[in-house]
């Protein structure tokens, strides 16, 4: 079934520490989707790009004798590739083995730059930005978070994914959030199934789109890129997929300064929503909610077919 | 859409036909209702109170600590702190008088027979999924399939409630002070929603009998669903039910639009007897 999360503040200031209080909401929502937790938070933007990727699976560490070779060398071929292209790597950290975070100086096309690293075998993109931080692994959010050192993050808003793999494989690759590639600082989280996800994705890769994963969810990330690219705002884009996607769906979008709610015309999916005045926050169940709060609070269920946007 | 056969009883449901099957025969027969038992029930005394604090108990410690309280003979308890827990206040098969100070997540007062339950906040998915008899009142919003399956009692939300609220709705009546999703009534078969805000769309869809109530504006009908003529004792009968939670419409009981099933399933739409009373 999948839990999801969200918060976002108005009056961060200096940032709020989201990696407490989404490890917090998604380990709350353990229950619903115990295989992998994903998180999709926003920091301070210090003017370089923050590009996460990964160059192997974590089951990959099991599975053959020279996986730690094999990592090594797609690694140094990933950075040479970046070197070709004239992306200055100015910071390098490796929570795992597996998965990487570089910070970069680079003013050209991301997108030129997302492809010829994806190119490399075993490589896959989670996300760039300038302020968007994308981290998946398996487990639940207090091994997650522990892994990736997330509890003392500041940020202004953030997303979040419990899954319980129902389409797809348990993977980080099948893992949520889903970065919309290829649009900076834009993520997305979804709880339920999506009927016309083949169809969908054939039209969009006939487009020149690209998919990583199997998972009919990333169809929403890939969607929403789509039609920003020709110029739809997230609203726009969003209202569009009530009626683009089929199935039923709840889903969660975040950009660098909004986020953003989606609902399915028949309301199948959960939804609780608490609107205070310098926060809000959204999740699948309000016992999450329930754990930022040592008072009652009000919140409401938004309705079928809902969108909402909200700007920090 | 359907068309309304204008054969089918719409009248409240006053009919006085003797109704085939064990289960409905106990169901329509006065007598009857002034002599259910409840087996295994506790005999409490509703003037005696007790409080728990549920922040650091887990759903199952409330639902002993509540079922432990009712074999000492307390009929009034108040549970502090629930925190928005799954699962509360469940299976309770006995009167008493049972406080939540707070929200509670999913499945709040589920399979419950006899209590009058007060929730002083929210409720999350599928609260009070196959209640028999009593009241559950909650003074804020409540989430879907809000009364899933109900069989009898009265449950009351005072704010608004998700989609598919009524959900094969079996008996009772679900009262809603705001608006209601889509697809709510979804299969009714028996018994009252009233609403006094919005419905949403596919409303009553593919209801067998039962009747609806819509104070608001009805976003769409589902398949089946009709609406039908007020009467005065629809009339009648909502002012007093209404009147027992200090409840209105701002346009008034009378201005209420009435939706049935299109089909001739009349049996269903029999008022249960202690309905019945409210206005014979």
């Amino acid at each position: 079934m999948c839990g999801i999360a969200g918060i976002i503040h108005k009056k961060a200031g200096k940032g709020v520490n989201i990696g407490q209080q989404m490890t917090s909401m998604l380990q709350a929502l353990k229950h619903r989707g115990p295989d992998s937790t994903g998180y999709a938070m926003y920091g301070k933007d210090n003017g370089n790009q923050v590009l996460r990727f990964k160059v192997a699976e974590a089951a990959d560490l099991e599975g053959s004798y020279d996986i730690h070779a094999t990592i090594k060398d797609r690694l140094e071929t990933v950075n040479s590739r970046l070197t070709e292209l004239g992306v200055k790597v100015v910071k390098k950290e490796s929570p795992t083995e597996y998965a990487h975070r570089y910070e970069v100086e680079f003013s050209g096309d991301m997108k030129k730059v997302a492809d010829f690293v994806e190119d490399v075998e075993g490589v896959e993109i989670l996300s760039i930005g300038n302020s968007l931080e994308l981290v998946k692994d398996l487990g639940d959010a207090s091994v997650v978070s522990n892994q990736y050192g997330l509890n003392d993050f500041n940020g202004t808003h953030g997303i979040g994914h419990t899954r319980m793999a129902t389409e797809s494989d348990v993977d980080i690759r099948s893992a949520h959030p889903y970065w919309a590639y290829p649009f900076s600082d834009v993520a997305v989280v979804h709880n339920g199934q999506l009927t016309n996800y083949w169809t969908n994705r054939r039209s969009l890769e006939r487009s020149g789109h690209r998919f990583s994963s199997n998972c009919d969810s990333e169809l929403i990330a890939v969607y929403l890129a789509d039609r920003m690219s020709q110029g739809d705002d997230l609203e726009t884009a969003m209202k569009g997929s009530i009626d683009y996607l089929d199935g039923v769906f709840t889903y969660l979008v975040a950009t660098k300064d909004q986020l953003g709610m989606a609902k399915d015309v028949m309301a199948a999916k959960p939804m609780v929503v608490y609107e205070g005045e310098d926060m809000i926050a959204l999740a699948s169940e309000e016992v999450a909610i329930r754990t930022l709060f040592d008072h009652r609070i009000e919140t409401f269920d938004p309705y079928h077919g809902e969108v909402k946007v909200w700007q920090n | 859409m359907a068309e309304l056969r204008k054969e089918t009883s719409q009248e409240m449901g006053l009919h006085d036909e003797q109704l085939k099957g064990r289960t409905q025969k106990k169901f329509f027969s006065i007598d009857e209702s002034e002599n259910l038992t409840y087996f295994h029930s506790f005999d409490v005394d509703t003037s005696k109170s007790a409080t728990i604090d549920a922040l650091d108990m887990t759903p199952r410690e409330i639902n002993r600590e509540i079922r432990e309280l009712m074999e000492k003979g307390i009929g009034d308890i108040t549970v502090d702190n629930p925190m928005s827990r799954h699962g509360v206040g469940v299976g309770i098969l006995n009167r008493l008088n049972l406080t939540f100070s707070d929200s509670l997540g999913y499945f709040g007062c589920g399979l419950i027979d006899g209590p009058n339950v007060h929730i002083k906040g929210r409720v999350g998915w599928s609260c009070a999924e196959n209640m028999m008899a009593g009241t559950v009142v909650i003074d804020k919003n409540a989430g879907s399939t809000f009364g899933a399956a109900i069989r009898g009692g009265d449950l009351v939300c005072k704010g608004s409630v998700g989609a598919r609220t009524g959900i094969d709705q079996k008996g009772g009546t679900i009262i809603v002070g705001g608006k209601t999703g889509a697809f709510s009534g979804f299969m009714m078969q028996r018994g009252r929603m009233i609403v006094l805000g919005d419905a949403g769309m596919n409303l009553g869809d593919s209801m067998y009998d039962g009747t609806i109530y819509v104070g608001g504006e009805v976003e769409e009908l589902g398949v089946d669903c009709v609406q039908a003529d007020m009467t005065e004792l629809d009339v009648r009968y909502l002012t007093e039910k209404l009147a027992l939670y200090g409840m209105k419409t701002p346009r008034g009981v009378e201005k209420m639009q009435k939706h049935v099933s299109g089909k001739m399933l009349w049996n269903y739409a029999n008022l249960e007897p202690n309905e019945k009373k409210l206005i014979l």
